[in-house]
């Protein structure tokens, strides 16, 4: 990584949108759903930006818009300073290689079908011209370095826990070398313990390949771990962004305070203040 | 006397590499009124010792207990006529995926007067009052209205709600919640959580909530049982077990909260030296 990049801004986005035309049928109405509604948003090299918001505020839709699987309807989309639209070209393999996503399921987004050999060198033919041994050793490295084993390379999906799945599916990732990771509610699904190991993994990566992580959630306590920004999401508009720190200390928008107020503590004081409470009613 | 008393329970399923212990010996009581949270990560056996009492595990699950009491009613000993009698009405159970526990093909009204013409022998107008009561009892806005949807057409909260609305309308004396709150967004959570706690302080039951998220515990528990791969951990007050945890699994497990990330990484379970289970040889 070298220092003049730093600071550089990896994506950036300007007002984007995006909108769904629902088909009407023989008695309703076609319409049309506005699921962004002009998001800006901006992320420097080596940092991470958490989008917050609940079921249906259009998070995964912006990163689907991100990781340049669906068009933008309107905005403006810059990633490594080059304006991408892939409604108007196609996406080429330098650009898919550039940005990866990690999903949330990691027992649907691993085809059961396939070796994790094979999942790891799946990329890597569609977007290279590397060569098979080659991919094969590259495939190999990663697995070690997501703390797997090169004994893992030969086994099928079903043969691993939830987060070794997700372990898989970020080494698959982080295969083509990509500047750019979007994370969509990575550990959801995981126990306590094990979102503890994938948090840690997603650090130390960062760390060492200077990625810039996109992570979806809805997870306050897992967000302020994780974030140097925070993007609040709410019906398809960005309420708040700023740094976590900003944040969490002044929320600014009502949204923002009734997720915090929402959200359960799990500290001594707020037990002691509940029982106190209940113990007076 | 308890509402609940369980004295070494043992649940194991036959499997084809022979029986596997999903629980052993596991103790424990609910008093008339209590909130009892049982905390634990996927496969510690949380869920299926809730189910042995309930009588739903399926035929390869073998119970033992040296006593399985519910209101001084012996549940070992009943057949499954005379349990169906009391599950349902005096214990009844709220389980984790709201959408997918309602039956798709009935109205959720017609679904929740099943369970009154069942237990309550109630004629078919006294049911219908009592379903729009108890609608409007768990916060369902136009209950008369809604009782005449499917539970396709409602919200994951909504269902919720309705579940609960068929768990309290025999008015129980202990209600299970099996993560209630896991498939839905925080704020819906909070909402549905005080609604739990409001019912619980206002009919006296006894409710047990099955959970693995730290601040559900903290939020609503009196008491709390840490389980781990069928065996009980630890068994304390709730400012206890955060104020100072006895156990090593229960300290890594706030400890791996990341509200109490310490530095940039998190510990985890296994950083944690590991006490042998009691009982353990």
């Amino acid at each position: 990584m070298s220092k003049d990049t730093k600071g550089a801004v990896v994506v950036e986005g300007r007002d984007i949108r995006r909108d769904y035309h629902v088909r009407g049928g023989l008695f309703t109405p076609a319409r049309t759903v506005h699921a962004v509604k002009g998001v800006s948003f901006s992320v420097e090299k080596g940092k991470t930006l958490a989008i917050v918001g609940e079921s249906g505020c259009g998070k995964s839709t912006l990163a689907r818009i991100i990781t340049l699987i669906d068009p933008a309807t309107a905005g403006e989309l810059f990633i490594d300073g080059r304006k991408i639209d892939i409604a108007a070209e196609p996406l080429t393999p330098e650009m898919r290689r550039k940005v990866q996503i990690v999903f949330q399921n990691p027992y649907g987004s691993l085809n059961p079908r396939q070796k994790i050999g094979d999942i790891l060198c799946e990329p890597l033919v569609i977007n290279t011209d590397v060569k098979a041994d080659e991919r094969r050793e590259r495939a190999m490295s990663m697995l070690k370095k997501v703390g797997l084993g090169t004994e893992h390379y030969n086994r099928y999906p079903h043969m691993f826990s939830g987060g070794q799945r997700q372990r898989i599916a970020i080494a698959r990732a982080l295969m083509l070398n990509p500047s750019l990771l979007v994370l969509d509610e990575p550990v959801s699904a995981l126990d306590l313990s094990v979102q503890a190991q994938v948090l840690n993994l997603l650090a130390d990566l960062q760390d060492e390949f200077g990625l810039t992580y996109i992570f979806i959630s809805h997870d306050l306590s897992v967000v302020r771990y994780i974030a140097d920004d925070v993007l609040v999401m709410y019906f398809g508009e960005a309420v708040e962004y700023g740094s976590r720190d900003a944040v969490f200390s002044d929320p600014q928008h009502s949204y923002t305070k009734t997720l915090f107020a929402a959200t359960p503590r799990a500290d001594v004081e707020s037990i002691r203040a509940r029982l106190t409470r209940k113990n007076a009613a | 006397m308890p509402l609940l008393e369980i004295r070494n329970l043992t649940v194991s399923f036959e499997t084809s590499t022979g029986p596997f212990m999903a629980v052993q010996g596991i103790d424990l009581s609910v008093e008339p009124g209590e909130v009892l949270a049982i905390v634990g990560e996927s496969g510690s056996g949380k869920s299926v010792s809730m189910l042995a009492v309930m009588g739903l595990l399926p035929k390869t699950a073998t119970v033992r207990a040296d006593r399985m009491a519910f209101d001084g009613i012996d549940l070992l000993s009943l057949d499954p006529a005379q349990r169906r009698r009391i599950v349902g009405k005096d214990i009844s159970m709220i389980f984790q995926e709201p959408i997918a526990s309602l039956n798709p093909c009935f109205t959720v009204g017609f679904q929740i007067e099943e369970v009154l013409r069942f237990h309550m022998g109630m004629d078919r107008a006294r049911r219908r009052a009592r379903a729009i009561e108890l609608f409007t009892l768990v916060g369902i806005p136009e209950p008369e209205q809604r009782l005449g949807s499917y539970p396709h057409q409602m919200s994951g909260g909504q269902c919720q709600r309705v579940m609960i609305a068929m768990a309290i309308a025999c008015n129980p004396k202990l209600l299970i919640a099996d993560e209630p709150t896991t498939a839905l967004d925080v704020t819906i959570q909070k909402q549905i959580l005080d609604l739990l706690m409001k019912l619980q302080a206002e009919h006296g039951m006894g409710l047990i909530m099955i959970t693995h998220n730290m601040g559900v515990v903290a939020e609503t528990a009196d008491r709390v049982i840490v389980q781990y791969r069928g065996r009980k951990m630890e068994e304390a007050d709730v400012l206890s077990l955060f104020e100072n945890p006895k156990s090593n699994y229960t300290r890594a497990l706030l400890a791996a909260l990341p509200d109490n990330a310490v530095g940039d990484r998190l510990p985890t379970i296994s950083d944690m030296m590991f006490e042998p289970a009691p009982g353990a040889a």
